[in-house]
């Protein structure tokens, strides 16, 4: 049974279809990918799993049951972590705080949170960063800084929403060996959207592309490159990809 | 943040100081016993007001409305039933703390935050304020007149002292206790919580934080901390009336404090009191003679030059120039939120 099941969900802005009649789902263990150009409806999507939007029709299931009218603090309980894709730390914390602060959920006692915040910074390598201020970091920083507060709640399944953008190579190449590592050695489900198609591709066991809010592919990476109206709506010239 | 050795010694230290003033207090004289006991009891409602407003964000611009609770619970029930102010005292912290709950509930279930928030509490506070001073009900709310004590025997039993000093050990407990209320909450689940919120609400939604809920501890339990300085204030002065326990006037009185001393800091509204209330009352009497409300001018200009030059608040200000007791640890925030320049 597939850990994350998004079934026709349709979601209106007045007249405008942000997403329309979506479908997929992600299986324990799998990172998959959504791509699509600009407004495609991506982030929308992102926000009706987590509960911070209700779709209009359709249900979401995560572990088979359905997570209809919970607000976004009860899809985070039930082990759905996400991160922003304009960052959204606590500014004014430390980066231990910003973990703490997550970790309380299933430590409330103080001292077993800082132990359970300080064991994810050493997981996500910013042990040494422990009493900048949040506001503070570097853009890259503040992104794992967003992934390590997933953790800290015991996330099952975290939504990256374009944890790549803006980082230089070196830091997107250190992001990209983090998320694989979690996944292997930490079981960590991930549902990742990102526009620069090289990591995508490298990361992602499925695909799925939207486009005008619509599913118009879903498979393998090779697969969906290959595909006509992929190449047609976003990835262009075929050359592009060679 | 580095784990702190000793992480009660302020609110020890103020307790310690307090109880150390003691013997020295008794040989003030009246007046400035007077002043004192004024600056200890703001103090203790800026500290009450700064759980909801400082650490939790959400700026209450009706806190009048629970010290008149407090005041009006605890005298009715004394004047009009008998009931002995102590108890009273309780009564009105539970009736704050619905009150409160009632108010954040219709502002935090829809969404009204921020600015919103404030003048839904402001609001509040003059709809109860015009309800409570047009309200005379066979005697026992007064209307305008308020409710008036009657003479008894001075004791610590019907909570009514001979002299000042018996007041000063009522109100120097009560701020103690509300400094390390908030000293252990700010190290707890709640105050991680409630500072998140502030912070940023969609992250907190986004590490299970239910944002309402909490919202609405903080304003219950700074209601009810409020509203027990209500009562303190009613046995002190043995006579209310809306205009002294009710008006906006007084909202913004007991926040003043707590932002001029810093909001994201725990000291912050003892310091601010202690630097307030003294200039406030020396202002009131030199230039009271004047022309009227001139005390009022000179004193908002002189938070107008704190909120231009130092809007961080005083305690945020030395914190940044690293003291200890006020560092980003202690303090628990930014120094120059914009909340804080509000």
């Amino acid at each position: 049974m597939p850990i994350l099941e998004v079934e026709s969900v349709t979601k209106m802005f007045g007249g405008l279809a942000a997403v329309r009649d979506l479908s997929f789902g992600v299986e324990r263990g799998e990172i998959v990918g959504i791509i699509g150009p600009n407004g495609a409806g991506k982030t929308t999507a992102f926000e009706i799993i987590t509960g911070f939007q209700t779709p209009t029709e359709g249900r979401v299931r995560f572990k088979g049951e359905s997570l209809a009218g919970l607000r976004p603090y009860e899809t985070a309980r039930r082990g759905l972590g996400r991160t922003f894709q304009i960052p959204q730390p606590f500014p004014g914390f430390t980066v231990l705080e910003n973990i703490m602060a997550a970790a309380f959920m299933h430590h409330p006692s103080r001292p077993a949170a800082e132990r359970k915040a300080r064991s994810v910074l050493e997981r996500v390598g910013m042990a040494s960063s422990a009493g900048f201020l949040a506001k503070n970091l570097t853009l890259a920083d503040t992104k794992r800084l967003e992934i390590a507060r997933a953790l800290a709640i015991d996330a099952e399944m975290v939504l990256l929403d374009e944890v790549m953008a803006g980082l230089t190579p070196v830091e997107a190449d250190e992001a990209i060996a983090l998320l694989l590592s979690l996944n292997r050695d930490d079981g960590v489900t991930f549902l990742v959207i990102e526009h620069i198609m090289q990591i995508i591709m490298s990361i992602s066991r499925r695909i799925v592309v939207l486009h005008h809010g619509e599913k118009i592919a879903e498979g393998t990476p090779d697969h969906v490159s290959q595909d006509a109206k992929v190449i047609e709506s976003y990835l262009g010239e075929e050359t592009f990809l060679a | 943040m580095r784990p702190t050795p000793r992480p009660y010694l302020a609110p020890a230290l103020v307790a310690v100081a307090l109880t150390l003033c003691g013997p020295l207090v008794a040989r003030f004289s009246p007046s400035h016993q007077d002043l004192l006991i004024t600056v200890l009891l703001y103090a203790y409602w800026a500290t009450a007001w700064n759980i909801l407003g400082g650490m939790a964000g959400q700026l209450s611009f009706g806190h009048a409305t629970f010290i008149g609770t407090g005041a009006y619970t605890s005298s009715i029930l004394f004047v009009k039933f008998g009931v002995n102010p102590w108890l009273g005292m309780l009564a009105g912290a539970v009736l704050a703390a619905a009150l409160g709950l009632f108010v954040g509930y219709a502002s935090f279930r829809y969404g009204l935050r921020d600015v919103y928030f404030s003048l839904t509490t402001l609001a509040f506070g003059e709809i109860i304020f015009l309800l409570i001073a047009n309200t005379d009900y066979h005697g026992v709310f007064g209307g305008q007149g308020g409710v008036r004590f009657p003479v008894v025997e001075p004791s610590p039993l019907v909570f009514q002292f001979g002299s000042k000093l018996g007041y000063y050990y009522v109100i120097a407990p009560l701020l103690v206790v509300a400094l390390t209320l908030t000293w252990w909450i700010r190290r707890s689940q709640l105050g991680y919580y409630l500072i998140a919120i502030r912070e940023n609400e969609r992250a907190a939604q986004a590490i299970g934080i239910d944002i309402t809920r909490y919202k609405l501890v903080a304003v219950a339990l700074s209601a009810a901390l409020t509203a027990l300085g209500g009562t303190f204030y009613a046995q002190y002065y043995l006579f209310i009336d809306p205009p002294s326990v009710l008006q906006s006037s007084l909202s913004i009185a007991v926040l003043l404090p707590a932002i001029v001393g810093g909001m994201d800091t725990r000291l912050g509204p003892l310091v601010g009191a202690i630097v307030l209330i003294p200039i406030s009352e020396q202002i009131r009497t030199t230039l009271s003679g004047g022309v009227a409300g001139g005390h009022l001018v000179v004193y908002g200009l002189v938070i107008i030059l704190v909120m231009l030059f130092i809007p961080q608040g005083l305690v945020g200000w030395i914190a940044e120039r690293g003291w200890p007791a006020g560092q980003p640890g202690a303090s628990g925030g930014p120094a120059s939120r914009p909340a804080a320049e509000a």
